[in-house]
C-alpha cells in the first residue's frame, strides 16, 4: 500500500471514531439527561419512564421516617392543591422541613417519585452569601417580624 | 491604605497598557530600547500588584472593615489564617489574584527569556500585558469587583467566611486552581508570538515548556485538595462528583497533559505544529472557561457565589482567545506544515498522538457534560442536566484506554520498532499484567467488576513496564560507572530528569487510576440511623452509636452536635468521633431566628474516618432535629420579642444595652440547646462507608506531583549548556568589536 493511501485510512479511520463518539454523546446524553418537571407536568401523563428533576414545595406535615428512609409530599409551586408522594433515601440536607422548596431526582413509579439516592437538593431561604453580598447594609431587623 | 491600594491598580493597569503597546511598537520596528522598556514595564506591574495584595491582606488581618471586601468575606471572629485566605473567597480578591500572579509569572518568563527570543519575545510580552489590562480593567470598572470598594460608615463586623470554606485544604485549593490558570497564559502568549513572527521551530517550547509543567503542577495540587476537602468534609462520601466547576479544573488539566506529550513530539521530529498550537489556544481558552464558571453562577454547582459582574466580560475575552488564535493559525497554515511524517504506528510518536487523542477525547466529553444544561435548554427549551452516572459510561473506558497507551508509549522507541525488540520488551510486563489477572480472578471478586479489573490489569501492565524502564537505565547506568543499585537509579533520574521525572509522574496516574477504580467499585455504603446503644454491622466492622457530646464555639459562633463510635474488627477496638457543625447563618441578621439560623445555612461535615494502607472506614452523622422543631420555634419567639426596634438614628444607648443582653441570651439558649442534646439523645443518621484503596489517591497524587517537579527542575547538564551560551555569545560580541 503506498503511504498516501495509508494516510487516507488513517484519516476515515479516525474521522469515524470521531463522528460516532460524537453521535453517541449527544444520543446517550439526551436519553440520559434529567429534564426539570413540575408536579403537574409529571402528572398530566404525558412523561416517559426516564428520571426527572422535580421541584415543588414540602407539604406540611407530610415527612414520615422510617429507619434511613423517608417520604413526603411535595406540591406545585404554582398549584398547591397538586401533590406527589416521594420516597427518598440518602442524605437529608439540613434545610430540609415542612415548606421548603426541593428539588428530587428520580422516577415516576406507579404515581409515587422514586428518588435517587442523595439526590436531595433543599433550595435555603437566605443563602449565607449571596442575600448578604447583594444587600452589605442589611438592616438589622426584618419588618415581617416586627413586634411579634 | 485603600487609596495606595487603587492607586497602584490604576498604575499597574497603565503599566501592563503601556508594554503592550510599547511591546508591540518595538516588535514592529525592531527597536530593542522599546522593547526593553515594555518588559521593564511588567516588572512595575509586579510591583505595584504587590502593593495592591498588601494593602487587601493588611486590611483583612486588621479586620477594617472599611474595605467592603473585608465586611462581606471576613470578620473578627474569624480565625487569622482564614482571615488572610478569605482574599480568594471573593470575587474582588480572585481578580486581584488573578491579575498578581499573571504579573509575576509574565516577569519570571520575560527575565529568563531576555536575552532570547527577539522575535517572539515582544509579540509575547504585548500579549501578555493585554491580559494584565484586562483583569486589572475588570477590577477598576466592572461592578463590585473592586477590591478597594469603600463602604462609609463601616460595619462593626463582617459577614465571615462561608463556614465550608473554613478547612486548611480549602485555604491554598483556589489560589492552586488559580495560579495554574494564569501560567498556561505564559506559554499561549509564546504561543502567538511564534504565529504572528512564523517562528514556528520548537524554540518557543523549549522556553516555556516549563511554565506549562508548572501550571500542570499547581493545577494538579489544586484538584487533589479540592478532592481532599470533599472527601473529608462534605458529607456524602466521596471525593469527586462531577461538579461543573470540578470539571472546570479537569479539562485543562487533561489538555494540559496533551500538550506536555505532544510538544516532545515535535521538539524531536518537527511534528504536530497546528496541533501543538490548537492545543495551547484550546487549554488557555479552557482556563479562562473555568474562571468564568467559578465566577459567574451560570451553571448549579457547589461552588455557589452567587450572582456576578464579571461573566460576559470573561466569556467575551474567551471568544476573542478563540477567534483571533484560529484566524492567526489559519493564516500561518503554510509555516505549521510538519517536517516529516509519521513512519510506523509502532512509535513512541503514533502511541502519543494516540494518547493526545484519548486525553482531548476526555475533555470533549467532560465539557459536554459540563455545558449540557445550557446546550439542552439552548436546543429542547428545558434545561436538563447530566448526573455522575453518564460520566462515568464515558471517562471509564477512555481511562483504561488512556492507561493502556500510557504503559506502551514509554516501551516504544521514535520512529520505529521492530517486531523482535517490541516482543523482548513487552513480553516482561505484559506477562505481568497476565498474573496479576489471574491472582485478582482467582483469589479477590474483583472480575466481578470488570471495568475496574480491566483498569487493574493494564494499570499493572504499565507500573511493571515503567519498572523495567528504571530497571535498564539503572543496569546501563551501572554497567558503565559501577556502584550500588541505589546510587545508579539515583544519578539515573538526576541525570535524565524530565524522561524519568515523568516516568514517576506515569507511576503516579497509575497508582492513582488504580484507587479510583478500586474506590469507585468496591465502595460499601450504608445509611443507619440509630439511637445511643445501638449497633451496626458493616462488612467486617461492628459499629457502635456510643454517646453523643455537644460543643459550642464562641468565636466562630459554631455549634457542634458529634457522636462517638465504637468500632470492633477482629478483637481490635478505636473510636471515631464524626460531627456536624451549624454556623448561625448571618451573624449580623439576629432576626431570621436567633436559635433557627444556626440550622438555615451551611451546615459542615467533619467526617470521622480511619485511613489504612486497604480500606478507610469512613463515617458521617446528622442528627434528626425535627423533635426540636417546636423548642427552637418557641425560644425563637421569646428571644426575638427581646431585640429593641432600631430607628432611622441608629441604636440608642439603651437600646445598644438591650442589644447586649440579647445576645447573651442568644448564647444562653444556644447552650441550653447544646446541653439538651447530650441528656435527650435524637436519633442520628450515619453514613458509613468502607472506601477500599482511597489512600492510594493520596500517594498517588503526590508521587506525579513529586515526578512533575523534578522534571522541571533544570538539569545541571542545561544550566552549564546554558553559562556557556553566555560565554559564547559574549566572545563573540568581543570578537565583532575587535
Amino acid at each position: 500500500m503506498n503511504p498516501a493511501r495509508k494516510r487516507q485510512i488513517r484519516l476515515v479511520v479516525a474521522l469515524t471514531a470521531a463522528v460516532l463518539l460524537a453521535t453517541a454523546l449527544v444520543y446517550t446524553s439526551f436519553n440520559a439527561s434529567s429534564e426539570a418537571k413540575s408536579p403537574s407536568e409529571l402528572l398530566s401523563g404525558a412523561v416517559g419512564d426516564g428520571t426527572y428533576e422535580v421541584y415543588g414545595k414540602v407539604v406540611p406535615g407530610s415527612i414520615q421516617r422510617d429507619g434511613a428512609d423517608m417520604t413526603f409530599e411535595i406540591a406545585d409551586r404554582e398549584d398547591p392543591s397538586v401533590k406527589i408522594p416521594v420516597e427518598y433515601t440518602g442524605q437529608v440536607p439540613d434545610p430540609f422541613r415542612d415548606g421548603r422548596e426541593v428539588i428530587v431526582t428520580g422516577r415516576l413509579e406507579n404515581g409515587t417519585l422514586v428518588a435517587e439516592k442523595d439526590q436531595l437538593i433543599t433550595k435555603c431561604p437566605s443563602k449565607f452569601a449571596a442575600e448578604a453580598e447583594a444587600d452589605p447594609e442589611h438592616v438589622i431587623i426584618d419588618e415581617s417580624l416586627d413586634g411579634s | 491604605m485603600a487609596g495606595l491600594g487603587l492607586a497602584c491598580l490604576i498604575a499597574a493597569l497603565c503599566a501592563f497598557g503601556y508594554a503592550a503597546v510599547a511591546a508591540f511598537h518595538g516588535a514592529r520596528t525592531g527597536d530593542r530600547r522599546w522593547v526593553d522598556s515594555s518588559r521593564r514595564s511588567i516588572y512595575a506591574a509586579a510591583g505595584l500588584l504587590s502593593v495592591c495584595v498588601v494593602v487587601v491582606e493588611s486590611a483583612f488581618a486588621r479586620s477594617d472593615f472599611s474595605f467592603e471586601l473585608v465586611a462581606l468575606h471576613s470578620s473578627t471572629t474569624t480565625p487569622t489564617l482564614y482571615k488572610l485566605t478569605a482574599l480568594w473567597g471573593s470575587q474582588a480578591g480572585s481578580l486581584l489574584l488573578w491579575a498578581f500572579v499573571l504579573s509575576v509569572a509574565a516577569s519570571a518568563v520575560l527575565f529568563a527569556t531576555r536575552h532570547k527570543h527577539r522575535e517572539v519575545a515582544p509579540y509575547a510580552t504585548a500579549v501578555l500585558g493585554a491580559l494584565g489590562v484586562f483583569f486589572a480593567g475588570l477590577m477598576l470598572f466592572a461592578d463590585g469587583a473592586n477590591p478597594f470598594a469603600q463602604l462609609d460608615p463601616a460595619p462593626a463586623e463582617g459577614n465571615g467566611l462561608n463556614p465550608l470554606l473554613r478547612h486548611p485544604a480549602m485555604a491554598i485549593h483556589p489560589p492552586m486552581l488559580y495560579s495554574g490558570y494564569v501560567l498556561f497564559s505564559i506559554p499561549f502568549a509564546f504561543a502567538i508570538g511564534a504565529l504572528i513572527t512564523r517562528r514556528l521551530d520548537a524554540s518557543w517550547i523549549r522556553s516555556t515548556r516549563r511554565f506549562a509543567l508548572l501550571a500542570w503542577i499547581f493545577l494538579s495540587i489544586g484538584i487533589m485538595l479540592g478532592a481532599r476537602w470533599s472527601y473529608s468534609e462534605l458529607g456524602w462520601g466521596g471525593y469527586w462528583g462531577w461538579d461543573a466547576v470540578e470539571n472546570a479544573s479537569l479539562m485543562p488539566w487533561l489538555t494540559g497533559i496533551a500538550f506536555l506529550h505532544s510538544i516532545m513530539v515535535q521538539e524531536r521530529r518537527g511534528m504536530l505544529k497546528v496541533w501543538n498550537v490548537s492545543l495551547i489556544v484550546g487549554t488557555f481558552a479552557l482556563c479562562l472557561l473555568g474562571t468564568f464558571l467559578v465566577r459567574s453562577g451560570i451553571l448549579e454547582s457547589i461552588h455557589a457565589f452567587g450572582e456576578s459582574t464579571v461573566g460576559t466580560p470573561l466569556l467575551v475575552l474567551v471568544a476573542l482567545v478563540l477567534i483571533g488564535s484560529t484566524a492567526l493559525i489559519v493564516s500561518r497554515l503554510d509555516d505549521l506544515r510538519s517536517e516529516r511524517r509519521i513512519e510506523s504506528l509502532a512509535s513512541r510518536e503514533a502511541v502519543f498522538l494516540v494518547n493526545n487523542l484519548l486525553l482531548v477525547g476526555l475533555a470533549l466529553v467532560i465539557w459536554w457534560g459540563t455545558f449540557f444544561p445550557l446546550i439542552s435548554e439552548a436546543v429542547t427549551g428545558t434545561r436538563s442536566s447530566l448526573a455522575a452516572p453518564w460520566f462515568a459510561d464515558y471517562t471509564t473506558p477512555l481511562a483504561i484506554l488512556l492507561v493502556l497507551f500510557t504503559g506502551i508509549g514509554p516501551l516504544l522507541a521514535w520512529r520505529r520498532i521492530s517486531p523482535g525488540a517490541a516482543l523482548r520488551i513487552f513480553s516482561g510486563p505484559l506477562a505481568f499484567a497476565v498474573a496479576v489477572g489471574v491472582v485478582l480472578a482467582v483469589f479477590t471478586d474483583a472480575a466481578g467488576e470488570p471495568w475496574a479489573f480491566a483498569m487493574f490489569c493494564i494499570a499493572a501492565f504499565a507500573l511493571a513496564g515503567l519498572a523495567q524502564e528504571f530497571a535498564r537505565g539503572a543496569a546501563s547506568l551501572r554497567a558503565l560507572n559501577g556502584g550500588s543499585y541505589v546510587v545508579a537509579l539515583g544519578r539515573l533520574v538526576g541525570r535524565n530528569r524530565r524522561r524519568y521525572g515523568g516516568y514517576i509522574v506515569h507511576t503516579g496516574i497509575a497508582i492513582l487510576f488504580i484507587a479510583v477504580a478500586a474506590s469507585s467499585s468496591f465502595q460499601t455504603s450504608r445509611d443507619v440511623r440509630m439511637m445511643p446503644g445501638e449497633s451496626v454491622e458493616v462488612e467486617d466492622y461492628r459499629i457502635t452509636y456510643a454517646e453523643p457530646s455537644a460543643d459550642i464555639d464562641p468565636e466562630e459562633q459554631k455549634l457542634t452536635f458529634a457522636a462517638r463510635l465504637d468500632v470492633e474488627r477482629d478483637g481490635k477496638r478505636f473510636s471515631l468521633s464524626p460531627s456536624r457543625n451549624y454556623y448561625s447563618s448571618n451573624a449580623r441578621d439576629p432576626s431570621a431566628g436567633p436559635i433557627r439560623s444556626f440550622f438555615e445555612g451551611e451546615a459542615t461535615s467533619e467526617v470521622g474516618r480511619r485511613e489504612g494502607a486497604k480500606e478507610d472506614l469512613w463515617t458521617a452523622m446528622q442528627p434528626d432535629l425535627e423533635p426540636l422543631e417546636p423548642l427552637i420555634a418557641a425560644v425563637d419567639k421569646r428571644l426575638l420579642r427581646r431585640l429593641p426596634e432600631v430607628g432611622p438614628g441608629g441604636p440608642t444607648p439603651e437600646q445598644i444595652e438591650q442589644m447586649r443582653e440579647f445576645a447573651t441570651a442568644q448564647g444562653d439558649a444556644i447552650e441550653r440547646l447544646a446541653a439538651l442534646y447530650v441528656a435527650n439523645p435524637l436519633p442520628v443518621t450515619f453514613r458509613i462507608n468502607v472506601n477500599p484503596f482511597v489512600i492510594w489517591l493520596w500517594v498517588g497524587g503526590l508521587v506525579a506531583v513529586a515526578g512533575a517537579l523534578i522534571a522541571a527542575w533544570p538539569a545541571p547538564a542545561a544550566r552549564r549548556r546554558r553559562v556557556s551560551d553566555v560565554y559564547a555569545a559574549r566572545l563573540a560580541k568581543e570578537l565583532g568589536r575587535a
